[in-house]
């Protein structure tokens, strides 16, 4: 077990730890791209968003670490050959990835801090409240991370992996409804928003902070979707995935 | 260090063969080179051994685990520094080498302690706080060699790792890889002829995905129909005998026998021309067995009464 925590702590230590230690710079880049479409979302709905924005933030920032970690692993895959060099060593690619999964979160520490705080002062949520926020946002997280493994596994070369994170941020976090409710796409675009993932995690976390109200049976089915969506993705990640290559 | 390859195959589509039943059967310690042009399927065969990459067909073992249905058991024993590796630039070289270390499942104390030490060893200790970035290419090359270094891996594969060096930085990691190889087996890929006949205690040559033969340099030489070079320091020089003649700038290059060898010598001592007699070298080998010796144009056909003027 000891020895498993160590071939983690290896992913955390190459992906950001000594990434934060040698250049500090990295820390800024994680807090800018949730910041600003919080504080364009505040201004431009005077304030009143504020409170959804700052969820939102909390679960682009998990969409975030998905794309991060899709780069991330390209890189080192493609130009460092770091990939190959790990799979010919008993690191199994379950434990590489999960260390690499924790690293992003790291990275994005000050950013997670910063938007606590900014929930805890502005949006006034239960304890259960946020109990259910914990495990939507970790749903959506495995979900990023699943589909970030699954592209960089696809990818040849860093020019396709930016092509891969192009894609998908505009699609999962800016597009959908996650810095603002639902209710604000009229139809028939409103039936388009839910082909996102990242719209039911809104939903439940907008409904735990009671900026919307779910009913029983849809509080249920939006659970069962983004479940289902978080599964399909970690089992397509798991089965096509290419840790040694064919 | 035993490794067997039984009709080891690797194909891409029905048409391109990167390997094609590669057969060999090898215990060893010491450094088993392998040759061969770009895209002879070197760095193939060194990927599917290393466990990155499964074959199409065919078996391989690594001291008797199977390396297709077992490869976790084998990872355990091997580490690989893959061509075109690059030491991660925003990463020192002693925090690359405990990374790697600790993925391997050491523990951050034992891990930093074998990679001062492993950097001491390649004389990297007094950069080993400096941003990979900042070192020159042959420092760059160390540190990947460290982190395999570092791990005691008793089978270590490196595919063409001094590609890009400067002959001294290359020989300098020959001296490295000399002392390397003395308690473990070392599988290098290279398009360096010299490297491997330096290294190799074992030299296999492949072509297009095939193996043409594999052996010590000596047994290599011995195969061969001609397995001395002359060097006769007289454009106009004629004599009969059975090898095969070259033109070179200041006089002709003859492959022949052991037996020619002491009749041409002779002859040469007696008419007072210059020459010079070796056996024949990897490079030498390689261009008869891969290029059919007829990569010069200005070769003549071996056989009998050869005209050198």
């Amino acid at each position: 077990m000891k020895r498993y925590w160590n071939q983690v702590i290896a992913s955390i230590l190459v992906n950001s730890i000594y990434a934060m230690v040698n250049y500090p710079v990295v820390l800024i880049n994680t807090l800018l791209a949730p910041l600003s479409i919080l504080a364009v979302v505040t201004f431009a709905s005077h304030g009143t968003l504020l409170p959804v924005a700052a969820l939102g933030a909390l679960i682009m920032n998990m969409v975030q670490s998905g794309t991060s970690m899709q780069g991330d692993l390209s890189h080192l895959k493609n130009d460092m050959k770091l990939q190959d060099m790990v799979v010919s060593s008993p690191t199994s690619a379950g434990t590489y990835i999960l260390g690499m999964a924790i690293s992003e979160l790291v990275y994005s520490i000050p950013t997670i801090i910063l938007l606590l705080i900014l929930n805890f002062i502005f949006v006034k949520i239960t304890v259960i409240g946020w109990i259910t926020i914990l495990f939507d946002m970790l749903l959506i997280f495995t979900f990023s991370i699943s589909l970030g493994f699954f592209l960089s596994t696809l990818s040849s070369d860093i020019v396709q992996s930016w092509a891969f994170s192009g894609i998908i941020s505009p699609l999962l976090t800016t597009i959908p409804p996650v810095y603002y409710p639902i209710t604000y796409i009229p139809y028939p675009w409103r039936y388009l928003s839910y082909l996102s993932p990242t719209t039911y995690a809104a939903e439940i976390a907008q409904n735990a902070a009671g900026y919307v109200h779910l009913g029983t049976l849809d509080f249920a089915l939006t659970w069962i979707i983004l479940v289902a969506f978080t599964v399909f993705i970690f089992v397509i990640a798991l089965k096509k995935s290419r840790w040694r290559e064919i | 260090m035993r490794i067997e390859a039984i009709k080891l195959s690797k194909n891409y589509g029905s048409r391109v063969f990167a390997l094609k039943d590669v057969d060999f059967k090898i215990d060893l310690k010491g450094m088993f080179a392998i040759i061969g042009k770009n895209g002879a399927g070197k760095t193939t065969l060194i990927r599917i051994l290393s466990t990155q990459l499964l074959p199409t067909y065919g078996e391989a073992y690594i001291d008797g685990i199977d390396v297709i249905k077992d490869a976790h058991k084998v990872r355990e024993i091997i580490a690989a520094v893959p061509q075109e590796a690059r030491a991660i630039p925003w990463l020192t070289p002693i925090q690359t080498v405990l990374s790697y270390l600790m993925w391997r499942g050491l523990s951050y104390r034992e891990a930093r302690e074998k990679g001062i030490e492993a950097l001491r060893t390649l004389g990297l200790d007094n950069v080993e706080n400096e941003k990979n970035r900042k070192l020159s290419g042959g420092q760059k090359r160390k540190v990947l060699v460290a982190t395999v270094l570092a791990s005691e891996a008793p089978l270590i594969f490196l595919d063409e790792p001094t590609t890009g060096l400067d002959y001294l930085s290359r020989k300098e990691l020959w001296s490295l890889l000399s002392k390397m190889k003395r308690d473990r087996l070392i599988i290098l890929t290279t398009h360096y002829l010299e490297e491997a006949e330096i290294l190799g205690d074992l030299i296999g040559i492949l072509d297009r995905g095939k193996l043409l033969d594999l052996g010590d340099i000596n047994s290599l030489r011995s195969k061969m129909e001609f397995p001395y070079s002359m060097k006769i320091y007289d454009p106009n020089f004629t004599l009969d005998f059975s090898g095969i003649v070259k033109r070179v700038n200041d006089g002709v290059q003859v492959f022949t026998n052991e037996k020619n060898v002491y009749q041409i010598v002779s002859m040469l001592l007696e008419k007072k021309i210059k020459f010079s007699v070796q056996e024949v070298s990897l490079s030498n080998i390689f261009e008869f067995l891969v290029e059919g010796g007829e990569q010069n144009e200005e070769v003549l056909e071996p056989g009998n009464s050869i005209n050198t003027g």
